[in-house]
């Protein structure tokens, strides 16, 4: 069960109160009508599933509600860094490729 | 005193932590048995000179006890004085005995010592190699029920209570500074370290006294007896508030984040049944900044023919069942080591006064400060020698030993066989690394130790003594202080004074690596050679796994069912692997490693339940009429946590009856419906109305302050998860209802497109679903109902259909909402939650003369079906969107915002022909009601497998129409108006039906707009 930091409440809280909602950074295409079936189902349905540095949106649903990213090590479970909506991360993957 | 010593053979007149003051009774398979406090039943069993506790799970071989502790493979104890208080799988060697317990064996059938099935392991012998139940019992599948009922049987794998447990069990959160797992000379060295500079500690260990090891040794600390040592620093620690000491308690699994689980044994160690008021067990849920693992090491045994005959023990146990419960297991002792350490055994066994027939060792030359003791005490040593065979049919009687060649592969010389009833054996010892494994850490081989040390892990782990591979206590009490040392420095504590007990110093000769003693006959045609005694998984099994192409040994490990008994292995997995090593030709690490998961120990379902059970497993949530319901009699149904009045019957009628009494109520006078269950969300904030826009698939912005309005709303592809209505109380002010049961899920949706996309709209949510109570009033009388609660002019003109208005109703301030979900001319009234019972009790006063008749939520189903309204989660599924509902009215296409769902509702496949849609279903026999879920075909002689075109999502017999009124998907249903569709039902009838509007009752919507 993870220890998380809540950067919104600014301390540690147990797992429980917290639900993972997926990948961080999928935004929202600015002019859905615009897209084609292809991309609109990139946006929906599509998402990383590394070993290793993962992004993650996740919510403080039994605290202050807010959600917030996590940067996780999907191998390892280690927390790196937790930053707020809106705010980029510092620890990102080395480009494989 | 003498009698009870007597009976029991094995006893030693002296010495051990049992008190021969206190004799116990307790019940072995219907026979009574005494024992000592301080005994483990084990010990217990030993001393009654029982052999055999149990039969083997393929071949129904007659087994003893091998070991003292968690990794005892064969004594599996079905425990429990009643019905109630059965407890499957107990090892025997971690029971404490009690008086009055009352244990038997798991297997063996129908008693162990005269096994019906032991004709499987002479007959069946051949029949069952490894693969035997892959390769059999796959085949005819239609068998497997059969073949698995008669492999339980067979195989006893306990049985749980048929009762419910009559002991509460709970749970309890922890936080520490240190966990220490294990109180042995490492723990206890660690905890006293930790403890006295001032850190708070947990320190847990499996076994009813804290000392581990120290218990069973003959070394003296600091010159005294080492449990002197040991009762010392437990008294100390017992000083400090913030040191916690748990034992009886085994720490289960290492989870992330430093999160471990302890299942601590309060009473079950002492009693069939926790006293009056107190727990049975408790799980303790540790968040622990540092973790110290001094789990100590498991002997291992060597592999030999005939190796599980009853007699046949792991070296350490011996000692163990010596020094620590007084009891000598046999008279005749045989010990084949691999290494000086076990020499101990001997010594143990010859200063009990017992006969050491032959210390056998594997090695040349053994020299050092025990075989030094052996000499000085003319035990016979035969060196370079293994023992190749036990033989005996219950009990060891005799054993054949041979010369071997220096690596311990091959015999080189001739058989000599001597008598004996007990062989030790030792091939070194194994860490306890299961904990280490559990967090993902792969465990690496040690060849200087011969075994598998804690690899790297990412946890705040600390590892000292035996699970390092240190075994000389002098080594261990030291990691143990440098362990909490680093951890006190990780911490920002300070190093306390401490000074290390003084130990004997004692020379070891270095270990050989043997694991598999080879017999005159190849493996596959000598006597069987256990690895894995719980799976009867031998030598030559995993050599024939090897041979038939199974390279990993996890592969090899599920070929052979090896490791995968409720003891994970703990004595065999080496063993074995390294059997399989050899066969591969090459070392032990590049065969693979062997990964331990929690649980260590099996958990009763007991202790992971804890108090969430029963009326406490799930939180109930109960509306401010609740009380009343019950009063009258209302039977409930469970809308997510909430319990609500699903019928009231009267008298004895039937359910239809009063659903058919209720229907007709509401629609010929008035009827009321306790509807405060419905998510109310309150949204506030001056882009509040634009946001309602973009969730919704219809439009927001002219709706006036003072009206209402339905709502659908659709995920990202465009498919429908919610409806209800919402209010605009003020111009940046709206109250939202949601379904029942998805008041939680919309209010996240609300937040994360709030939170995520449009941080820039001002706009704040917050659940009042329990702020008000919610009562609906419904049927033509309801505006009567209402004039005689209120002043207000509600009257059609004032207060016209989708108005809502504030007033005060029954004395208390009130949102009326005029919105009809009935189809009828209907009221919903609002009020602070407090004031609900009170208002609810008003309108039954005043509604008398109406006959006001309370409804539960069958009926609000049934009058909303003739309405043809739906309800989301009944007639939707998450795979329809408004069009294919026919509520294309619902969807403003022309909304400057591309609202949620617009651009997946628009995708090549929501736009294509035939899809399947919502609409009535009219049977052909108006008594006829579909059953919810039927499929339906377009021609019923069409053959099977059918083409189904959809199916029935909601169906009602309906007293005011005097017929059944259905609701279902149909592939292009829409254009398909006047057709026929059939639904075969599994009793063979076929119901037929006429596709046609859902709304059955009041087409045109007169009975509202009054
Ligand atoms: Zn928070």
């Amino acid at each position: 069960m993870f220890h998380i930091y809540c950067p919104h409440c600014c301390e540690y809280r147990e797992e429980e109160e917290f639900h993972a909602s997926g990948q961080a950074h999928i935004p929202r295409p600015l002019d859905p009508d615009a897209c084609t079936d292809k991309e609109w189902g990139e946006f929906m349905y599509f998402r990383a599933n590394p070993r290793g540095i993962h992004h993650e949106l996740w919510v403080h649903g039994a605290g202050c509600r807010k959600y917030f990213n996590i940067t996780r090590n999907t191998h390892t479970y280690e927390i790196l860094e937790v930053y707020k909506v809106g705010e980029k991360p510092s620890v990102v993957a080395n480009e494989a490729k | 005193m003498t009698q009870e010593l007597s009976k029991q053979s094995n006893r030693l007149q002296d010495g051990g932590r049992i008190d021969r003051s206190k004799p116990l009774t307790f019940t072995y398979n219907g026979k009574q048995y005494k024992g000592f406090e301080g005994d483990t039943l084990a010990s217990a069993l030993l001393a009654n000179g029982v052999d055999i506790v149990g039969r083997s799970f393929k071949y129904s071989r007659p087994r003893g006890i091998v070991a003292a502790g968690a990794e005892e493979p064969n004594a599996i104890m079905q425990i429990g004085s009643t019905e109630a208080t059965q407890i499957p799988n107990v090892r025997a060697t971690q029971q404490s005995l009690y008086n009055g317990l009352v244990a038997s064996t798991t297997n063996g059938w129908p008693n162990v010592d005269n096994d019906l099935m032991s004709w499987v392991g002479k007959v069946g012998g051949k029949m069952m190699p490894p693969g035997f139940y892959y390769k059999t019992f796959m085949y005819p599948k239609s068998m497997w029920e059969t073949y698995e009922s008669y492999i339980r049987k067979a195989a006893g794998l306990g049985r749980a209570p048929k009762e419910n447990d009559p002991d509460i069990y709970d749970k309890m959160n922890q936080h520490c500074d240190v966990l220490i797992v294990g109180a042995g000379p490492a723990g206890l060295m660690a905890a006293l370290t930790a403890a006295r500079a001032g850190a708070r500690v947990i320190i847990a260990d499996e076994q009813n006294e804290f000392g581990g090891s120290l218990l069973s040794t003959t070394e003296a600390l600091n010159g005294k007896p080492a449990a002197e040592w040991v009762a010392e620093v437990v008294e100390e620690l017992s000083g400090f508030d913030d040191v916690l000491m748990l034992p009886n308690s085994q720490v289960n699994g290492y989870h992330d984040h430093n999160f471990l689980t302890i299942q601590q044994h309060c009473t079950d160690q002492f009693a069939d049944r926790a006293p009056n008021g107190q727990i049975a067990q408790r799980l303790h849920r540790v968040r622990a900044k540092w973790v110290i693992l001094a789990t100590g090491a498991h002997e291992r045994p060597l592999v030999y023919g005939n190796n599980d005959l009853p007699g046949c023990m792991v070296a350490n146990a011996v000692s163990t069942y010596i020094n620590r419960y007084g009891v000598a297991p046999g008279k005749d002792l045989v010990l084949m080591t691999s290494n000086d350490n076990a020499y101990r055994t001997a010594l143990d066994w010859h200063d009990a006064g017992r006969n050491v027939v032959a210390i056998v060792d594997s090695r040349k030359n053994p020299q050092g400060t025990f075989v030094e003791a052996a000499r000085e005490r003319g035990i016979s040593i035969l060196v370079s020698s293994g023992v190749i065979e036990a033989h005996g049919s219950k009990r060891v009687t005799d054993v054949s030993i041979a010369p071997l060649n220096e690596v311990g592969d091959a015999i080189v010389g001739s058989v000599v066989k001597m008598a004996a009833d007990t062989v030790a054996t030792s091939g070194g010892w194994s860490p306890v690394i299961h904990l280490s494994c559990h967090t993902g850490a792969r465990p690496v081989w040690n060849d200087d130790i011969v075994g598998f040390t804690p690899g790297v892990t990412v946890q705040k782990q600390l590892t000292a003594g035996a699970i390092n591979g240190a075994f000389s206590t002098v080594q261990v009490l030291d990691e143990g202080l440098s362990a909490a040392c680093d951890a006190l420095a990780h911490l920002g504590l300070s190093k306390p004074d401490v000074v290390l007990p003084e130990a004997d110093v004692i020379e070891e000769g270095k270990a050989m690596a043997l694991f598999h003693i080879p017999h005159t006959k190849p493996t596959s045609k000598a006597p069987k050679q256990f690895v894995d005694y719980q799976n009867d998984v031998t030598a030559a099994g995993i050599e024939l796994a090897c041979r038939e192409g199974f390279e990993s040994i996890e592969h090899v490990k599920r070929y052979t069912a090896m490791g995968f008994g409720t003891d994970q292995g703990k004595l065999g997995n080496i063993n074995g692997m390294a059997i399989a090593a050899k066969m591969l030709k090459q070392t032990i690490p590049e065969t693979g490693t062997t990964i331990f998961r929690p649980n260590y120990t099996p958990v009763t379902f007991g202790a992971i339940a804890g108090r969430d059970c029963g009326e406490l497993f799930d939180p109930k949530r109960y509306t401010a009429m609740h009380a009343w319901h019950v009063e009258r009699g209302a039977k409930f149904e469970d809308v997510g946590q909430w319990k609500r009045a699903w019928y009231y019957p009267q008298g004895n009628e039937t359910m239809q009856e009063a659903l058919d009494r209720e229907c007709l109520a509401t629609r010929n006078s008035v009827g009321i419906l306790d509807a405060s269950t419905l998510g109310k969300i309150d949204i506030q904030g001056k882009d509040a109305r634009e946001f309602l826009g973009r969730v919704y698939s219809n439009a927001w912005a002219k709706l006036a302050v003072g009206k209402c309005r339905y709502g659908l709303m659709c995920g990202e592809d465009g498919m429908v998860f919610d409806d209800g209505v919402t209010s605009c109380l003020a111009e940046n002010h709206f109250l939202m209802t949601t379904t029942s049961g998805g008041a939680a899920r919309v209010l996240s949706w609300l937040e994360i497109y709030h939170q995520t996309e449009w941080p820039e709209l001002e706009v704040y949510f917050n659940s009042v679903t329990d702020h008000w109570s919610t009562m609906t009033i419904s049927g033509p009388n309801s505006r009567k109902l209402l004039e005689k609660l209120t002043d207000y002019d509600v009257s059609k003109d004032n207060m016209a259909f989708m108005d809502w208005k504030p007033m005060t109703v029954a004395g208390v301030p009130a949102r009326v909402f005029r919105i009809s979900f009935t189809g009828e001319l209907s009221f919903e009234i609002n009020v602070q939650a407090n004031y609900g019972l009170h208002v609810w009790k008003e309108l039954f006063e005043k509604g008398a003369e109406f006959d006001l008749t309370p409804y539960g939520t069958e009926t609000m189903h049934i009058l909303r079906a003739e309405k043809g309204f739906i309800i989301a989660g009944q007639d939707t599924d998450g795979s329809v969107h408004p069009f294919d509902l026919g509520m294309s009215w619902a969807v403003s296409m022309q909304k400057p915002f591309s609202f949620i769902g617009k651009r997946g509702m628009q995708r090549e496949d929501c736009v294509r022909e035939n899809r399947k849609q919502l609409v009535g279903l009219k049977t052909l026999d108006p008594k006829a009601v579909l059953p919810e879920g039927a499929q339906g075909v377009l021609d019923p002689k069409a053959p099977i497998p059918m083409p189904m075109v959809g199916h029935v999502t909601s169906s009602y017999w309906s007293a005011n129409l005097n017929r059944s009124v259905a609701m279902g998907f149909v592939k292009g249903g829409l254009d398909k108006m006047g057709e026929k569709v059939y639904y075969p039902l599994a009793d063979g009838r076929v119901i037929e039906a006429e596709i046609c509007s859902p709304v059955f009752l009041d087409p045109k919507g007169e009975r509202q707009n009054v």
